[in-house]
């Protein structure tokens, strides 16, 4: 990749903002509540784009463009029934127990309406998975860079050898984010994020715009692909008919309700964005401002996938060849069929090459498998020119360090409040938590580079660790639906449901295999007892047997066990609160009437791209 | 919190547009615009970048005056300057 002075100069503008930032907020971070819950007192609009930014680190930007080259505008449901309705619910129903209970963090939340137990078995997963997540970030930024040479002609220029990239990346990633969360703890993260969106919007804007026009305009796009890219719910009846190989229920219960709710509605990552607002009002506001720009990222980060499937790939110029190929120029020798790469393209999508034979890589029926994770960086490459190449790169830096940055202040507030304030050093000053919540921070990315490192010797680590962490979020909703919705939910029932209900995900993963997967990673390693049409449609069924388990025995066992006293959970439970108010509002700005708009915009625009 | 988001952020929106724009002033007609469908993407864009920078600068600006300009509750005296954490 050709980078020229001034595409470095805006990412270092960039760094220099985000680092400014932090140093400008120093000075207002005098207690452990201005460190961990940004004082309490941000605009709803900022904690609204933050509460998207957060879940919209740069595995889900790559990730989303690389399901739209493969799967088309289907990928879609990710966003709009795979989130809008979960965040309407968070904000109009959930929210006002988590802001008005004055829980500093979604474990504590635990504690207050069940018991010690549950909040310690919640607040340690989530601390490990989150420096696990931050930690798979980091890895996933030092690989790109690698692969797109950013760096390159920087170290030739100072004679350092290539292979120090990764290791540099890595370190320079995490100095920067322990950098401006050490100073401005929360807000820094959120303002950040909301930084980071914007970036998004200005970098990826342009791409679609020149993308589409290039193509010829949607009615280009679609001429040039297949029927089912462009609709959503074509072949939906029968799993087998559509591309997600996913059933209309599976889909709906699955992804819309299990996985969609137990994210959105659970999630500390996102959750602390919206309890950061400074009143109930606006935590309740959070959720639905941020479900408006949700509703059209699919425009930003999916179409740009169907473009790169579209565009018609003539010459190959900026593009990415998949192989970790050590300089820009190498071009693979033309002496087989599978040794030159570029013949089995798709578009912008280059095949997968194995790095040791520099042959294409085939599936079991000989069809070559495509790198769909290279979609948006080379979209990048090809559209655009110096310049605003910058930019691009830069919105894509911003994504990967806001994902590690939210990951690592939901660990420093759950670290602090729920484990060490809780179980290791109780009644020390406020100052003394403060400074924790620091070391907390420089402790967490340490992890997270560990973490890192990790996944660059054992290649599994990074599919291990998302399918541990989908077992242990899989049952979560259930737990809280429960608690918030039923006074008679006890203790002993919710953290015997949550348990249960993770084992119950692990169980059903060990007996159900995808079909075309070996058994392994990919489930079946107890018997294989029925076979799934996809692996998505194997995520969704974990996800809804989970949950199932977890509903049923928090249900009995809670008939089974004695409830606590109805004036211990005022604030705690939906029928013992008393409603917020909402008449003094204007009737546009009222959680219901804005809710009511977004379905109705949700509706249209799926029956739009049906 | 007293730092409005909106006046660093426009301030580095209006930098990578008057850089963008600036750097596309003097490339107008370049060979490297073929790959962005014949536009000239970084003046276009840098224009766009820096006007949204301007409306957040100011946007952050104003509220800042507004919200030093706001009297301490129960007096009629303005609170002006730092030091008011609790809105």
């Amino acid at each position: 990749m050709n980078l020229t002075l001034i595409d470095w100069l805006i990412m270092l503008l960039y760094f220099a903002f985000v680092l400014g930032i932090g140093f400008a907020l120093k000075r207002y971070m005098r207690t452990s509540k201005d460190f961990f819950q940004a004082g309490r007192s941000l605009p709803a609009w900022i904690c609204g784009l933050a509460f998207i930014s957060a879940n919209l680190g740069a595995q889900e930007v790559i990730g989303m463009g690389a399901s739209g080259a493969k799967y088309g505008i289907a990928t879609s449901h990710f966003y709009w029934i795979g989130a809008i309705p979960a965040m309407i619910f968070v904000g109009v129903f959930m929210m006002p127990f988590y802001y008005g209970s004055k829980a500093r963090s979604v474990p504590e939340f635990l504690r207050l309406r069940f018991d010690e137990k549950t909040r310690a078995y919640n607040a340690c997963s989530f601390a490990v998975m989150t420096v696990f997540s931050s930690g798979i970030s980091m890895y996933a930024m030092a690989r790109l860079i690698q692969t797109l040479h950013v760096f390159d002609s920087l170290f030739l220029k100072f004679n350092l050898p290539l292979g120090w990239i990764f290791h540099f990346a890595i370190i320079l990633s995490a100095i920067i984010v322990l950098g401006y969360i050490f100073l401005g703890g929360l807000t820094s993260a959120i303002y950040n994020e909301v930084l980071q969106f914007f970036l998004i919007v200005a970098g990826f804007l342009p791409l679609v715009w020149v993308g589409l026009k290039n193509v010829g305009g949607w009615n280009g796009l679609k001429a040039a692909l297949p029927v089912a890219y462009t609709h959503s719910w074509r072949g939906m009846t029968n799993a087998h008919n559509n591309p997600l190989g996913v059933e209309w229920f599976g889909l709906s219960m699955g992804l819309a309700f299990v996985l969609s709710f137990g994210y959105w509605c659970t999630d500390f990552l996102v959750i602390q964005t919206a309890m950061a607002s400074d009143s109930e009002e606006s935590a309740r506001r959070v959720p639905l401002i941020a479900a408006i720009p949700k509703m059209f990222f699919p425009f930003l980060v999916i179409l740009p996938g169907l473009i790169a499937i579209a565009t018609p790939a003539v010459t190959q110029h900026a593009m990415m060849q998949a192989a970790p190929t050590l300089n820009t120029t190498a071009k693979q020798p033309a002496a087989n069929d599978l040794s030159d790469p570029t013949k089995y393209n798709k578009g912008l999508i280059p095949a997968k090459v194995n790095p040791v034979t520099g042959k294409v890589m085939t599936d079991e029926h000989g069809n070559p498998l495509l790198d769909y994770d290279l979609a948006i960086p080379n979209m990048l490459l090809y559209y655009f020119p110096t310049g605003i190449l910058g930019l691009g790169l830069t919105a894509l830096l911003a994504s990967f360090m806001s994902g590690m940055a939210g990951n690592v202040t939901a660990f420093n507030t759950v670290w602090t409040y729920d484990l060490y304030q809780s179980y290791i050093h109780k009644n020390a000053s406020d100052s003394h938590y403060l400074k924790m919540g620091r070391w907390a921070t420089v402790g967490g990315i340490l992890l997270s580079m560990a973490t890192a490192y990790a996944a660059t010797s054992f290649n599994n680590i990074m599919d291990t660790l998302q399918l541990v962490f989908s077992f242990v979020n899989a049952p979560l909703f259930a737990t809280f639906l429960l608690g918030m919705f039923w006074k008679r939910t006890t203790g002993h029932a919710a953290f015997t449901g949550l348990v249960s209900g993770t084992v119950a995900a692990i169980i059903h993963h060990g007996l159900t295999l995808p079909a075309d997967a070996n058994r392994g990673i990919h489930g079946g390693w107890i018997a294989v007892v029925h076979s799934y049409p996809s692996e998505m449609a194997q995520n969704f069924w974990t996800a809804i047997w989970a949950f199932s388990i977890n509903f049923i025995l928090t249900v009995i066992i809670s008939l089974l066990t004695k409830p606590r006293p109805e004036p211990e959970l005022v604030g705690l439970v939906y029928s013992l609160t008393p409603k917020p108010v909402e008449h003094h509002m204007a009737w546009y700005a009222r959680p219901k009437v804005i809710a009511v708009g977004l379905i109705a915009l949700l509706i249209a625009l799926n029956l739009i791209f049906r | 919190m007293n730092l409005d988001l909106r006046v660093p952020m426009g301030l580095m929106f209006l930098i990578v547009g008057v850089i963008m724009s600036l750097f596309g002033l003097f490339t107008r007609g370049s060979v490297i615009y073929e790959r962005s469908a014949g536009m000239n993407i970084n003046l276009i864009w840098g224009v766009v970048m820096f006007v949204f920078g301007v409306a957040m600068f100011l946007l952050g600006r104003a509220n800042d005056k507004r919200i030093a300009a706001k009297p301490i509750e129960g007096t009629n005296r303005p609170l002006g300057g730092r030091g008011h954490g609790g809105h």
